[in-house]
């Protein structure tokens, strides 16, 4: 056992010291994998940073109500009395003695984007004071809050990257109406920082909502109190709701677009890791036959071919590696952080995210890495290990 | 059969017998007969070369006699255990105890010093680091190189290098040194060098050497010529003695 450990270690580290003298063919292999697990991790992190921008400000003790049947805030709609039932039903928390609960309506405005000659959807949203208190990370970074009965803004951060005239002190027209952008905020990296938000009175009268709004977001007094909120709604045939903790519904609302992406990256990423593994076979075949005299002397010398093999073996996993890491640090580098805004199918304005190349990408792409050199190395080291030692040290 | 008639080895144990010996290969769909019916004896402590032309058949019986490849037909014999009935693992690791090979081109590893290179047949053993440190530099004294010991291939003379692939050849004490060619790629002052020592492993070492060369003066330095033609032995084997 320790006599066959030692011929692998042997024969591993001769090939891997030889290793320079194959950087060409070596090369194709580690820029071949580098690529692929690039755009493979490229595209992971573009939906996880999705993923983590709808979900990550959602709160367990949220619960958000709409309209039953309603697919997304844009298709409910309920009347002011049933928001102020909600407001009283059991189980919602309160803050000095008022109910956590925070009717808010939600409209669709054009906007130039910054950096392109285009315009897209914003979400802005009418929020009563308790909307601040209802979410737990909120806060304004520059500028102030709006003030009620005004016609006044606040911007999300991402928000603000991405849209044009959104800085503090602006004036923006959106239909016939004039909003000053007085303030900035972040909220946890969620969701609301593609927003653009102001009082839910103002904005009733602007888009002639009536008293109207479309959700409800109430906190509730711990996370069980969600069956005593169902229970209660379910007893009153006045309320007509759906209810759903707020991390469930924004992971509802974040998947069309998640499982887009990866419907999309995952087939590239394939195709690519094909290729990929195609240049890691033609690397290892070449790697074998440049080795040939050396194999061939070590079988004669009496080494066995399992040594061999797995001497090649690892020389594809090493390029494999070497490239996976590469590809890692490229994107982590460019990618990590890079802010972009996509259609979110849920809504049908804007959201803004953030690339999250996270730990676990990085690994799942050196995971991958692995694999392609595991598979590019496979038959080339079975061609190692039957070379006919023979005809080998006639042909060198 | 043909005995060597070898009145000056220090035995008379018989250390190689072939018996029919033949070797087909497929080239394409025809198959090609490489040696043929080949019976010989080789007594223990013989220097033997083999000539003969290209395509004679000496390598591929110096690669049968290495258990580098298998009969088609026949029996080998070496030390008393049949080669032609063991399996391609059990040839490995009956290469790595009994054989010690010789190339025309060294065949050393580039990226090892030359103890290390010397050192490679001893992985194959139970011997400890110590133990191995001694053996390597015992081989490398006895080839004259111990001050090349730490020099990489590409520092080395031809010359050194083939003294290199000698000791590793040596090391672990096979029974057999099997020389392909072992001159091919010297000048004739360094291949006279180079078959001194191996008159001198086979005179004072007791080693049994088999080597395959063209070249007549290197056979010279042996103590019999065995002449092959397509395939079979010249003259029914009948050996030329060099007077060694």
């Amino acid at each position: 056992m320790f006599n066959s450990i030692a011929q692998i270690v042997v024969v591993t580290l001769m090939n891997l010291r030889n290793l320079p003298q194959r950087v060409g063919t070596s090369s194709v292999a580690v820029f071949g994998v580098a690529c692929v697990v690039g755009v493979f991790i490229g595209v992971l992190s573009m939906a996880s940073g999705f993923q983590r921008t709808m979900v990550s400000a959602g709160a367990e003790d949220v619960l958000i109500m709409m309209r039953a049947g309603a697919t997304s805030e844009m298709s409910s709609g309920m009347g002011y009395d049933q928001t102020q039932l909600i407001a009283n039903l059991p189980g919602v928390a309160k803050l000095d003695g008022k109910p956590l609960s925070s009717p808010e309506l939600f409209v669709i405005v054009d906007i130039p984007m910054r950096t392109k000659d285009a315009n897209a959807n914003a979400p802005l949203r009418g929020v009563e004071p308790m909307a601040f208190a209802v979410r737990n990370s909120f806060k304004i970074i520059e500028g102030r809050n709006f003030e009620p009965g005004k016609n006044e803004l606040i911007v999300g951060r991402g928000a603000q990257k991405q849209f044009a005239n959104l800085s503090v002190g602006s004036v923006v027209k959106f239909g016939q109406t004039e909003w000053t952008v007085v303030g900035a905020f972040e909220s946890g990296g969620g969701l609301a920082e593609s927003e653009l938000w102001c009082d839910a009175k103002i904005l009733q009268n602007a888009y002639r909502r009536g008293n109207s709004y479309q959700i409800v977001r109430v906190k509730i007094e711990d996370k069980k109190a969600l069956d005593t909120v169902k229970a209660a709604i379910a007893a009153d045939p006045k309320f007509n709701l759906d209810v759903k903790r707020e991390t469930d519904y924004l992971s509802e609302q974040s998947e069309p677009l998640s499982k887009f992406i990866k419907m999309v990256g995952y087939p590239l990423a394939f195709l690519m890791a094909l290729g990929a593994i195609f240049g890691a076979v033609n690397t290892m075949y070449t790697s074998v036959s440049n080795r040939t005299r050396e194999i061939a002397t070590l079988r004669a010398i009496g080494f066995g071919s399992a040594p061999v093999a797995i001497s090649t073996l690892v020389e594809s996993l090493v390029l494999a590696v070497i490239g996976g890491v590469i590809g890692s640090v490229i994107v982590y580098l460019v990618f990590n952080g890079y802010t972009v805004s996509t259609l979110n199918f849920a809504s049908f304005s804007q959201v803004v995210f953030d690339f999250a190349v996270t730990p676990d990408l990085l690994v799942q792409g050196v995971i991958f890495a692995t694999a392609i050199g595991f598979i590019g190395g496979f038959f080339p080291a079975i061609r190692a290990a039957r070379l006919p030692v023979a005809t080998a040290l006639r042909e060198v | 059969m043909t005995a060597l008639e070898t009145q000056t080895l220090a035995t008379d144990e018989l250390l190689v017998q072939l018996k029919g010996i033949g070797k087909l290969y497929k080239k394409g769909k025809e198959q090609v007969k490489v040696l043929s019916n080949l019976d010989l004896d080789i007594r223990r402590g013989d220097f033997l070369a083999l000539m003969g032309p290209s395509g004679s058949g000496k390598t591929t019986l110096l690669n049968l006699l290495g258990g580098l490849d298998k009969p088609s037909a026949g029996e080998l014999k070496i030390g008393g255990q049949r080669l032609d009935q063991m399996s391609s693992s059990q040839l490995t690791k009956w290469r790595a105890r009994h054989v010690g090979f010789i190339f025309q081109f060294y065949n050393l590893m580039p990226v090892l010093t030359a103890e290390k290179n010397v050192e490679l047949p001893l992985l194959l053993t139970n011997l400890s680091s110590k133990q191995r440190k001694h053996h390597v530099a015992a081989a490398l004294e006895l080839v004259g190189l111990s001050n090349r010991a730490k020099h990489y291939p590409s520092e080395l003379s031809g010359g050194q290098e083939q003294r290199v692939a000698i000791a590793r050849a040596l090391v672990s004490d096979p029974d057999l040194l099997l020389c392909d060619e072992p001159t091919g790629d010297l000048d004739r002052a360094t291949a006279d060098d180079i078959l001194s020592l191996l008159q001198t492993l086979n005179q004072q070492q007791h080693k049994t050497i088999i080597m395959v060369t063209h070249d007549p003066r290197a056979a010279d330095h042996a103590r019999h010529i065995l002449h092959m033609d397509k395939g079979a032995l010249v003259n029914d084997g009948r050996v030329t003695d060099t007077g060694h």
